[in-house]
């Protein structure tokens, strides 16, 4: 009889490279963030959803984390490689601070770690199966970046992850504007949101806005956005096209 | 009727594991098959597997990687606790679980659930899934009988359970996933850790609740056929 391998699927490693390491497919995902610049520095947005292939397993995943006291750090893709990011910049931050030197990481010192990071594990075919965006404020300047698992790494005005790529920048590519007010931040952030809450397989109606400025970082707490489907044309299909699918 | 049957599959539990926090502690529930391909290797294994005095793990996924997982953690806890000098944390132990299940997660199949109680915390519970992601949670689910739990588990978990009610809730819940997960059966055993201790039981395949179109067992048709005749009604 045969003895066939346990888990791994027909393009895994081929038997002598089995000690070396790489990740091949997430398990536990998250999925789209949005941020943006405003007035008075980021807004960045994500649900707390933790997909398990088709199955929203975890409801209840932060997503975004603050980072040193300049820097906060949103991501999507696996949860596990986000968790060890966090530890890795756990320990910059405490070598940082350990200095005592008056000096402190900023956001772009943070995104650019991370994009080194990223890019020598993507080099080692090994990547941290996550899209990373970094914002943060220090010295009144405001500062937005994102990188990928591969390491393609850069900064804007407003950026999104996952889906948010597709649905959400066309959005803020219409209607952002430098000098937004806190209230339209969140109010543009929250009807990208809204469109990823229908279109998107993956999120779920439990979503957190976090907010960095000069001051620092805060993070709303959990909440769900109202959505529509009163048309008539959602009610009644088939009132135009009486026998359409 | 596949005559070859693959009786040198690799061993996998299956599985239905649960853990579930209520007001003082936990409860960690689990079938009881290890399957083999087809075959029913087990029938009445035992899941919950000990860590330390207060903590205890749920296996799933592959038998001999959720074991060898548990016997190096059990190992690191134990000298652990000699230099700690007092009982180790759940926190702790569901790390140690991580840093493996991550570090080695193209090798490793297994999800687990670390369960316990310590004096700093209380009752916790933390979900280990493949990938090595650490979450903690009032409650878990996992193994391939889970799939049929998450809409029960939506509707029937309530925070600030007494420890009965969150014993009967796994004990239920596990009987429902015996019914539908073939991968699952057997007997349903709970371990429950709270401040005074640990108490394990057992719940026997025949003494749980029937579900929809099952049967009460019976000892053979015999008993059936001969059984006595109802009474004329007697207007």
């Amino acid at each position: 009889m045969n003895f066939m391998a346990s888990k791994q699927p027909e393009n895994f490693l081929l038997g002598p490279e089995s000690d070396s390491q790489r990740t091949l497919y997430p398990y536990v995902t998250g999925t789209s963030v949005v941020a943006l610049k405003y007035k008075d520095g980021i807004l960045m947005a994500a649900d707390m959803g933790g997909s398990y292939g088709s199955t929203l397993r975890y409801k209840n995943v932060e997503r975004m984390k603050p980072i040193g006291k300049h820097s906060l750090l949103g991501a999507s893709g696996e949860i596990s490689d986000f968790q060890e990011i966090l530890r890795y910049l756990d320990d910059l931050i405490l070598y940082d601070n350990m200095w005592d030197d008056g000096n402190s990481l900023g956001p772009k010192e943070v995104h650019n770690y991370l994009t080194r990071l990223m890019y020598n594990r993507r080099n080692k075919f090994n990547p941290l199966w996550n899209s990373l965006v970094l914002g943060g404020v220090k010295k009144g300047e405001k500062y937005l970046g994102t990188v990928s698992m591969i390491g393609v790494n850069f900064e804007d005005n407003h950026v999104a992850t996952g889906f948010g790529n597709h649905l959400a920048r066309p959005i803020l590519r219409q209607e952002w504007h430098e000098n937004l007010s806190f209230e339209d931040g969140v109010k543009l952030l929250e009807k990208c949101m809204r469109v990823l809450l229908y279109r998107d397989r993956s999120a779920i109606n439990k979503l957190q806005i976090a907010k960095i400025t000069e001051e620092g970082v805060t993070i709303s707490q959990p909440y769900s956005l109202k959505t529509y489907w009163e048309f008539s044309a959602f009610a009644n299909p088939a009132q135009g096209a009486v026998g359409t699918w | 009727m596949d005559l070859n049957m693959n009786v040198n599959a690799p061993h996998s539990m299956g599985t239905t594991i649960i853990g579930v926090t209520y007001n003082g502690g936990v409860v960690l529930g689990a079938d009881s098959r290890t399957s083999t391909g087809m075959y029913v290797a087990n029938r009445a294994s035992e899941k919950i597997t000990q860590l330390t005095d207060n903590v205890y793990v749920c296996r799933s996924g592959s038998a001999a990687d959720s074991q060898l997982v548990s016997d190096y953690v059990r190992y690191f806890l134990h000298q652990h606790t000699i230099q700690l000098g007092q009982p180790a944390t759940v926190k702790v132990a569901a790390n140690l679980i991580r840093l493996l299940s991550y570090n080695n997660k193209n090798m490793l199949q297994t999800g687990l659930i670390v369960g316990g109680w310590d004096k700093y915390e209380g009752g916790k519970i933390y979900g280990i899934p493949l990938g090595g992601t650490l979450v903690e949670q009032p409650f878990t689910i996992g193994g391939s009988g889970s799939s049929y739990l998450y809409g029960f588990f939506d509707q029937a978990w309530k925070e600030g359970m007494t420890k009965d009610e969150a014993e009967q809730l796994v004990v239920k819940a596990v009987s429902l996933a015996i019914a539908r997960d073939g991968a699952s059966g057997g007997v349903v055993r709970t371990v429950i850790i709270n401040s005074e201790g640990v108490t394990r039981n057992f719940y026997p395949g025949d003494k749980l609740q029937l579900w929809h179109d099952e049967l009460e067992p019976q000892n053979s048709l015999l008993d059936i056929l001969n059984a006595p005749s109802p009474e004329p009604m007697n207007i």
